[in-house]
């Protein structure tokens, strides 16, 4: 089936079968590795990628269903070299180690902090849990997404 | 894995979806909303629709509305859609709470109510709601509509009373009493995990008696439901600690429960009522930022 979407600000127009999950297309069709899979059934949160800006898991969306969406992959986080708020501070805080599991990892936090840049400390762990971390363990993770709140705060605020 | 092939159709109208339902449901397709549990079910190959009637294009299926003494929740409303509260008071409060204990963040975001409904998981949390509050599942078909109250939806674990040919356009769920409170507590190994034990657990007060006491439970048994003999156990008492073990209690000869390699009937006995005693503790406190830790 012909598809049109939007990745990282990009038009893509592609030729997917039906059964192709949208997390197989951005690997394999175009070439945008930095989604991870891992379980391929939900469980394990490598894949989590944002469509039309809710997180979502890219093993259980097919690619069919982003026809017209817009999609931001890991790599569409930053823009040309420079690190966003989220990702220097990981990088600060030591929130990861391996990075397998750090793309699914940085895309959830993106969409609950950009959804919710007051979100309490609670609210992050709860939300952590839908990604398996099995190295880095997740104290830095919850230290880094609580300090990127203050960035999220001023993106959120209205231009004066 | 990766999901068996399949055809896959996107109707832009429920009429459109029923055609293709009455067409195809005899060959095994399936209607996909949100994919949470079917997508996952084709990858492990437990699936093997034919075709998949994606409805995900039809317009207003998303719509979550009061409508009278009802809360009417379209096809494509999803569970994080609840996040935010979509009725004033407890019950809005209620269901937000309810909406952020079910799967993951990024599974909630896709998942839908009624897709819960129809797939008819024992620990799912919005069929113990439905079953506790009172709902009507409205089905869809070329013969036209009709409305099952949940009573007589569910047939047994993952089975209901909807025709292979039938879309789940909509469920009424009841509203309660605007003066209940409520409590809702799940057990499982780790978070997100389906629950082991379940239960939802509310009552008004007149003059410190509780009133129109309800009590459901849920992933301890095949299908969720209310467990008349602990309401009976707690009508007319005050509200309080031991009235509410005494009724929960009562929990451990009411059900039948299920048993799997993990979890043995015994155990999950046990669990049924102390998810229940704490569903009580919560709401008999009613205090949201201690949800989930009375105990």
């Amino acid at each position: 089936m012909k598809i049109a979407l939007t990745v990282n600000g990009r038009p893509a127009a592609l030729d997917v079968a039906p059964r192709t999950t949208l997390a197989d297309c951005l690997r394999h069709a175009l070439g945008l590795t930095g989604t991870h899979l891992a379980c391929e059934h939900g469980v394990c949160g490598a894949c989590t990628i944002i469509v039309d800006g809710a997180a979502v898991r890219g093993c259980l969306t097919l690619a069919v269903q982003a026809d017209g969406a817009e999609v931001t992959t890991v790599e569409g986080l930053a823009g040309d070299g420079d690190l966003t708020p989220l990702q220097e501070a990981f990088r600060r805080h030591h929130a990861l180690q391996c990075g397998f599991c750090t793309a699914g990892i940085l895309t959830t936090l993106h969409a609950l902090l950009s959804e919710n840049p007051d979100v309490e400390a609670d609210e992050i762990r709860e939300v952590l849990s839908g990604n398996i971390c099995r190295c880095t363990g997740y104290i830095p993770i919850v230290e880094a997404a609580l300090e990127a709140r203050a960035a999220y705060r001023r993106a959120s605020d209205p231009a004066p | 894995m990766k999901a068996p092939p399949f055809t896959l159709h996107r109707p832009a109208t429920v009429d459109e979806a029923v055609a293709l339902l009455a067409d195809l449901a005899d060959e095994g397709a399936l209607v996909l909303a949100g994919g949470q549990s079917l997508v996952p079910m084709m990858a492990l190959r437990l699936a093997y629709p034919p075709d998949l009637i994606d409805i995900n294009g039809i317009a207003g299926l998303d719509r979550i509305e009061v409508s009278g003494d009802h809360l009417v929740i379209g096809a494509l409303a999803r569970h994080h859609d609840f996040r935010r509260p979509v009725a004033p008071g407890p019950f809005g409060a209620l269901l937000a709470h309810i909406s952020g204990e079910i799967a993951h963040y990024p599974i909630r975001t896709r998942g839908t109510f009624c897709g819960s409904l129809a797939h008819a998981d024992p620990a799912s949390e919005w069929c113990l709601t439905a079953a506790t509050l009172g709902a009507e599942m409205v089905l869809q078909s070329q013969a036209g509509r009709r409305a099952v109250p949940v009573a007589e939806w569910f047939e047994g674990a993952m089975a209901t009373v909807r025709e292979p040919e039938e879309l789940l356009v909509e469920v009424r769920l009841s509203r309660p009493a605007e003066d209940a409170v409520w409590g809702f507590y799940e057990f499982n190994r780790r978070a997100g995990d389906f629950a082991i034990g379940a239960a939802l657990a509310g009552y008004r007060l007149e003059g410190g008696a509780m009133r129109d006491v309800r009590i459901g439970v849920g992933a301890v048994e095949e299908v969720p439901r209310r467990l008349e003999e602990v309401e009976a156990a707690l009508e007319g008492e005050a509200p309080g600690p031991e009235a509410f073990r005494t009724a929960a209690e009562i929990a451990a000869r009411a059900v039948e429960p299920l048993e799997d390699f993990a979890t043995p009937a015994d155990y999950r006995r046990d669990l049924a009522v102390t998810v229940i005693e704490r569903a009580l503790l919560e709401a008999g406190a009613d205090r949201p930022d201690q949800r989930g830790m009375a105990a």
